[in-house]
């Protein structure tokens, strides 16, 4: 798999038969993080044992991309980040593993062996079907909040924090019927 | 590559019954329990695994009805899903109820229900630190602390409609619960899977009136966890008696240093013990105005003792006023040295006399030859009023400081930290 850290944003190609879905996101929706408006242009989904969860490619208006995790409607924005540390192989980042960066102390609460289920849109990275992928998930005070994405060695690092639906500011959602 | 969706959105045929399983959260349901049979079902897989038969002892009812839908803290909310669970504390089980509350846009949220006392409860995503403040552990969330409360194996006893975790009847979790009123922060761990969050005491009318219930809720029965109490203001009460209580003793200054203190009568007598009749009427004096008499007794006995039957005639009315007193005054020397006992001095405060002509009527007795004086003094400031409203003053913030006391005990009487 190739990743491209430049964020060349390429379209991948589109994808059919994504699962029902009922996240109030779409492409094209629009909404800002930190004052940085975003557009929604791409749109990855995984399962697991015990549900599933959108991550959705956000083209920054300033340049930069980032992602919106969405599961079961709880919502934190992600950048990929860089340390200079070597992050620890998958298996040895056990639950409780610390990781200690500028936003402060992080410990993981989650370890997930999620797959891909489906794409849309354009994403940062050629995409290719893998098998089970192992995510540890690290919170820590304030909302902050860091995944370990175990699908390339070395390891990737995505840091930001959980928000409340309303502070994304999201226009063109998806409309419920009845709601 | 992609699972295939084969149901419907809204719903499917309970697998188990055949009766109509309604999905009100969407694709977020994790686990549904049939409304008929009671079945858990998960609705993602096409072939509608049961998790779990029917197989519940006890049904409960959910006051407010699944399917409800209400604005709960500014958003519409429907309530989708219902839990009993109970927690069994020295043989003794404890039940609640808990919602769950969905909006497509907000998620999930939950209302929990115990013995009338509800909270509204969130899934919180920082992890509260431990922290060591005073006996017992505290968790620090929010620039709040935590006190812990209670431990306990929570047990799931009946669930109904829908869930975004694998719920199951008979599931047991370990619950830490931990307060700053009207906050409850919950820790469920089950394996190695811990949830936090965050609860929040709202009174049962909130709920009534967010989901339009018909009635009144039923009253809160005892002191709950975070409960926050009734009786704030403590200090205020101590604030308002400090001004209450220097007002006083400006007053009592006042009195103090505007009262005449006007000797009315004053004279010296001699006893010598005899046969005859001892009794003797004072000269008559005039008490000016009406208010305060002091009669005092100042005798030069030594080693011995007087004993006064005085009564305060008045001229006009004939009205008499009894009185008594004793003086009594002894030294001497023994092991320990020098000692003394008793005063030569005594006095009579009479707190409320008439204006007018009035003598004395005397009646001295003793062992001995004793000198003594009466003085009769108008006018003579009293300590008593003042120390009676003074008391009066410190009963309310007294009470005040007893009463939010007497409810925090029965707050942690029902905690592991019970004394």
């Amino acid at each position: 798999m190739v990743v491209r850290h430049d964020v060349n944003l390429s379209a991948m190609g589109m994808m059919s038969d994504l699962p029902v879905d009922s996240s109030p996101i779409q492409l094209g929706t629009e909404g800002r993080f930190d004052d940085k408006p975003f557009t929604v242009i791409g749109r990855l989904v995984y399962e697991y044992e015990n549900g599933g969860w959108n991550e959705w490619h956000l083209a920054f208006a300033g340049g930069g991309s980032g992602w919106l995790s969405d599961a079961q409607a709880e919502y934190g924005v992600t950048v990929l980040e860089t340390i200079d540390r070597m992050l620890p192989p998958a298996g040895q980042a056990n639950l409780g593993w610390r990781l200690d960066l500028q936003h402060g102390p992080l410990q993981v609460t989650t370890l997930t062996r999620a797959r891909y289920v489906g794409f849309e849109g354009e994403l940062p990275f050629a995409y290719e079907t893998t098998g089970d992928v192992l995510f540890a998930d690290l919170r820590g005070a304030a909302d902050v909040f860091a995944t370990i994405d175990y699908s390339e060695t070395p390891p990737l690092l995505f840091v930001g924090r959980f928000v409340e639906y309303d502070d994304l500011a999201l226009r063109n959602v998806r409309q419920f019927e009845g709601w | 590559m992609v699972t295939p969706a084969t149901r419907s959105l809204r719903g499917f045929n309970c697998a188990n019954c055949g009766a109509a399983v309604e999905l009100r959260a969407l694709t977020h349901t994790v686990a549904v329990a049939c409304t008929s049979c009671g079945a858990i079902l998960d609705p993602r897989d096409p072939t509608l695994v049961i998790l779990q038969e029917a197989a519940l002892r006890q049904r409960y009812t959910p006051v407010i009805p699944l399917g409800t839908r209400g604005t709960w803290q500014g958003h519409p909310f429907e309530v989708v899903g219902f839990q009993r669970r109970s927690i069994t504390v020295d043989d003794e089980d404890y039940g609640w109820n808990e919602y769950v509350l969905f909006n497509p846009y907000y998620g999930f949220r939950y209302l929990s229900e115990y013995n009338g006392h509800w909270n509204a409860v969130r899934a919180i995503r920082s992890v509260p630190a431990y922290s060591r403040q005073g006996d017992r552990p505290t968790l620090r969330y929010q620039d709040k602390y935590f006190r812990h409360f209670q431990t306990a194996v929570a047990t799931t006893d009946f669930v109904l409609g829908e869930f975004p975790w694998r719920v199951r009847a008979h599931d047991t979790v370990e619950t830490s619960d931990f307060i700053a009123p009207p906050l409850l922060l919950s820790l469920e761990a089950t394996g190695d899977e811990k949830t936090w969050s965050l609860g929040e005491y709202v009174p049962g009318e909130q709920v009534w009136e967010a989901f339009k219930l018909p009635g009144e809720p039923p009253a809160a029965e005892g002191v709950f966890a975070n409960q926050p109490s009734p009786y704030t203001g403590t200090s205020k009460f101590w604030s308002a008696f400090l001004i209450l209580a220097a007002l006083l003793l400006l007053l009592f200054a006042g009195r103090e240093v505007t009262a005449a203190r006007e000797v009315v009568y004053s004279h010296v007598y001699q006893f010598t013990p005899s046969p005859g009749e001892a009794a003797f009427v004072t000269d008559t004096f005039q008490v000016g105005s009406a208010g305060t008499v002091e009669i005092d007794v100042d005798a030069a006995v030594d080693n011995s003792w007087l004993y006064l039957d005085l009564a305060l005639v008045n001229m006009e009315s004939g009205t008499a006023l009894n009185l008594a007193r004793e003086v009594g005054y002894y030294s001497g020397t023994d092991s320990d040295g020098a000692w003394t006992e008793g005063s030569r001095h005594a006095e009579i405060r009479l707190p409320a006399v008439q204006p007018g002509q009035y003598y004395l009527r005397v009646e001295p007795e003793a062992a001995g030859a004793v000198r003594y004086n009466l003085t009769v003094r108008r006018d003579v400031p009293s300590l008593i009023p003042y120390a009676i409203a003074f008391v009066l003053l410190v009963i309310p913030p007294i009470l005040a400081t007893f009463r939010p006391m007497a409810f925090e005990r029965a707050r942690w009487q029902e905690s592991d930290h019970a004394s």
